[in-house]
């Protein structure tokens, strides 16, 4: 394994800075610092938004402050990167970071560079050809676009209202495929890290849950009949409540 | 080749039963023992990282500082701070922010010191260290006991009783540039002569013919500031330097220099390079009265000051030899000039400072430099190592930040698997010390710790990887 200690990269072309969205549900009151801060991270072409409609405010309601970054536009994975772990090194305790699909693989990387204090990777798509696979087979036309387009089926269960997943699906720009080494660097400090998804997810197949979870040593949690979207898709409240009682234990073991 | 003794003498040794522990502990009562903890003496920048990859690493940290806040240097509130109001970083921002805690990329390239000590509280604040640390008291001693465990005296600052604990291993991040290196001026002298530690803010040097001695960065800033503020400035150097600007080629210069690294470019070709940047930009400094640099570039510690030259170009600053002697309300110089500054102010460099240990236990040199394996660890300690001892041609905090890890992974191999320990002290005591301070540089003390930041820390991913965890 490398430790990465010589980083010419950043130190010869440190990536551009720009103003990055982060939308925050803080905690109130004296238990402020009781509890870490939360990073939610989604992939690029989606947004801060979509952790904002039910997760931060149900995360800060369980006592965790909460903060979603929005990707920044264009950017490649290394300034995606840079992005999270700029954020989080901008929050005053060490944070948790959870990312979603294209978020996880960029979380994935970012714990090489922070000493995250846990980790979630939700629905990560982070096996290029076993997320390839799965989406060509639901959604053939959008699968093969230079900018890739998911389609409701693939996001969404049937029990989340139609013009409800549709009026999410007009907020997606979809971005172009992040290009990204296959190699995923050992998490720094050693944090736990939990693997969330469904089984049903269209876009990273089951497979692909085991496989990143075994790579982090334990098993995916698994919310049946979901679609990729967890945060958004009907029934949003079960796996973020399961992802806050882990954490819980964690943080607990840890004391 | 230097012999790594230690590894050899101590590593041998079985971890030490507990049952003798709790038996010592009876002995003397006076001695509170804190077991498997480790103390780190110091919250400046190294201290901060220590206590971080200390705790990250699974150990108890007890860590003593004799300030009453964190930052070491960097707060200009503590007494022995050596930061003035106008001190910027030399060394760009991503060359000196810690790997795994960056500063906000909205900062400047060079930040100022108070940005920097804010980066270090907030760094402080986010990893949790505060609870760790027991501010206002001082470590006044540290006496080993014999199987590898230390008796720690502390002490308030300001006097008070002091109290004896016992750790499994000591970590110094007590830096080097708070003890006032002063040179030995014969004579006497009328006006103020003052050590650059004691300066701090450009109002000392109003209206006042100031004279600075030393061509290190904190001379060179100072002759500066004195330029905007005295009536008169002379800049006394005992010998030739290459002043870098902090900018080339539009970029800051360590950045471009780190580019021609990467690349590989020989040692030979950079000295070239350098000199026809430096000829085409600043031009030829002896027309100012400066003498040429006895040595080539790269064979110093930098010194990055763009504002040196533009002054002395304006014939704000005036260039001259070493001083020779006082000689009442004048000063002498080496080519038997006389000139008669009020304010002389020697910026020449700091001392390194171990009292709270007997001095063989860090080797220490009759001149007074402690001789440690890489700089860190104790040669025939194996549970004692200093932090920050180094003086890099980049910023500190990246190779700070390794060494601390390498002592976390060093301790908790120690711990873990005794006979691994053993077998890493056998490698390392092969390791030849050109290969992690191979710069050729002037023999002068503030080049003792003098190390190419790359050549460190590639020695340090090598002791990390024999360090892995079998997997
Ligand atoms: C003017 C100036 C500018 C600099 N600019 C740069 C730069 O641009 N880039 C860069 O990387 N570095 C720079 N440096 C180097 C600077 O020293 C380091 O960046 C950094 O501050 C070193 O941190 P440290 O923790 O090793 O030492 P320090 O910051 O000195 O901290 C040591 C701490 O240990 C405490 N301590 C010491 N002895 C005891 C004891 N016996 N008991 C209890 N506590 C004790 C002290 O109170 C202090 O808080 C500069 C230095 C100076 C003087
Ligand atoms: N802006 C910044 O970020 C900044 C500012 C200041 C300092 N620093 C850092 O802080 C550290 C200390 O710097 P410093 O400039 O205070 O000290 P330094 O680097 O040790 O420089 C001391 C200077 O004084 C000279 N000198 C020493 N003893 C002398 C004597 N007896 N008579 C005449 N001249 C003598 C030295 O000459 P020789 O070369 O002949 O030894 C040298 O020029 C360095 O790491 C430096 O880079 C950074």
């Amino acid at each position: 394994m490398s430790h990465d200690l010589l980083r010419f990269d950043d130190w010869t072309s440190p990536v551009p800075p720009v103003e990055r969205e982060v939308l925050s549900r803080l905690v109130e009151g004296e238990d402020e610092h009781e509890h870490p801060p939360l990073l939610f991270v989604t992939g690029p072409g989606v947004g801060a938004w979509a952790f904002a409609e039910h997760w931060l405010a149900h995360t800060a309601g369980r006592g965790f402050p909460a903060h979603a970054l929005t990707p920044r536009e264009g950017g490649d994975l290394r300034a995606h990167v840079h992005d999270v772990v700029q954020t989080a090194a901008s929050l005053p305790r060490q944070a948790v970071l959870i990312g979603h699909g294209v978020g996880a693989l960029v979380v994935s990387r970012a714990l090489g560079r922070y000493p995250a204090r846990a980790a979630v990777l939700v629905a990560p798509a982070m096996d290029r050809w076993a997320t390839f696979g799965a989406a060509i087979k639901t959604n053939p036309l959008g699968t093969l676009r230079g900018r890739p387009r998911l389609n409701r089926k693939q996001l969404f269960s049937a029990s989340l209202p139609a013009e409800e997943a549709d009026a999410y699906l007009a907020r997606m720009t979809f971005a172009h495929r992040l290009a990204f080494p296959k190699q995923v660097p050992s998490p720094v400090g050693k944090p736990p890290v939990l693997v969330v998804g469904s089984p049903d997810d269209r876009v990273v197949p089951r497979k692909s849950l085991d496989r990143v979870a075994a790579h982090y040593g334990g098993a995916p949690l698994l919310f049946p009949g979901m679609g990729h979207a967890l945060m958004l898709d009907a029934g949003w409240a079960e796996p973020i409540d399961a992802t806050l009682d882990w954490l819980t234990k964690e943080l607990t073991a840890a004391s | 080749m230097i012999i790594f003794r230690f590894w050899r003498t101590f590593c041998s040794l079985p971890p030490s039963p507990r049952i003798w522990q709790y038996r010592r502990v009876h002995d003397t009562p006076d001695i509170a023992d804190r077991r498997d903890a480790v103390c780190v003496i110091g919250a400046g920048a190294s201290g901060l990282a220590t206590i971080k990859n200390l705790r990250e690493h699974g150990f108890a940290v007890d860590c003593y500082e004799r300030e009453t806040s964190v930052g070491g240097a960097w707060n200009w509130r503590h007494d022995r701070s050596p930061v003035y109001a106008n001190t910027h970083l030399i060394s760009s921002r991503p060359l000196t922010e810690f790997p795994d805690f960056p500063m906000p990329d909205s900062w400047p390239d060079y930040p100022h010191h108070s940005q920097v000590l804010s980066y270090l509280e907030r760094y402080a604040k986010h990893f949790g260290l505060g609870e760790h640390i027991w501010f206002g008291t001082e470590v006044v001693s540290a006496v080993p006991v014999g199987d590898g465990r230390w008796d720690v005296t502390t002490r308030s600052t300001g006097g008070g009783s002091s109290r004896v604990q016992r750790y499994a291993a000591l970590i110094a991040a007590n830096g080097h540039n708070w003890s006032p290196a002063k040179p030995d001026i014969p004579g006497d002298f009328r006006g103020t002569v003052i050590h650059s530690a004691q300066y701090k803010d450009p109002a000392q040097l109003r209206n006042r013919k100031v004279l600075v001695i030393g061509g290190g960065n904190t001379g060179c800033d100072i002759a500066v500031e004195a330029a905007q503020q005295a009536t008169t400035v002379w800049h006394s150097t005992r010998r030739g330097y290459w002043y870098a600007p902090k900018y080339i080629f539009g970029r800051p210069a360590d950045q471009v220099n780190d580019g021609l690294l990467k690349w590989r470019v020989p040692l030979k070709l950079r000295q070239w390079l350098y000199r026809r940047t430096l000829a085409l930009t600043t031009g030829d400094l002896t027309r100012y009265g400066l003498p040429e640099p006895d040595h080539k570039p790269y064979e110093s510690h930098p010194i990055v000051n763009s504002q040196l030259p533009y002054y002395l170009g304006h014939g704000r600053i005036k260039a001259v030899p070493d001083v020779a002697r006082f000689a009442g309300g004048q000063v002498e110089l080496a080519d038997g000039r006389r000139i008669d500054p009020d304010l002389v102010i020697t910026a020449t460099g700091y001392a390194p400072r171990f009292e709270f240990l007997a001095p063989d236990l860090i080797d220490t040199e009759p001149d007074g430099r402690p001789d440690l394996h890489l700089h860190s660890f104790a040669r025939k300690h194996p549970t004692l190592a200093v932090v920050g001892l180094l003086q890099p041609d980049a910023g500190l905090l990246p190779l700070a930040h390794w060494q601390s890890v390498a002592v976390a992974r060093w301790l908790q191999l120690r711990r873990e698997d005794p006979e691994r320990a053993a077998a890493v002290q056998q490698k390392e005591s092969a390791r030849p010390i050109p290969s992690w301070s191979k710069r050729r540089v002037v023999a002068s003390r503030r080049h003792w710790f003098e190390v190419d930041h790359l050549a460190y820390l590639k020695a340090m991913d090598e002791l990390l990887r024999e360090m892995e965890p079998a997997k």
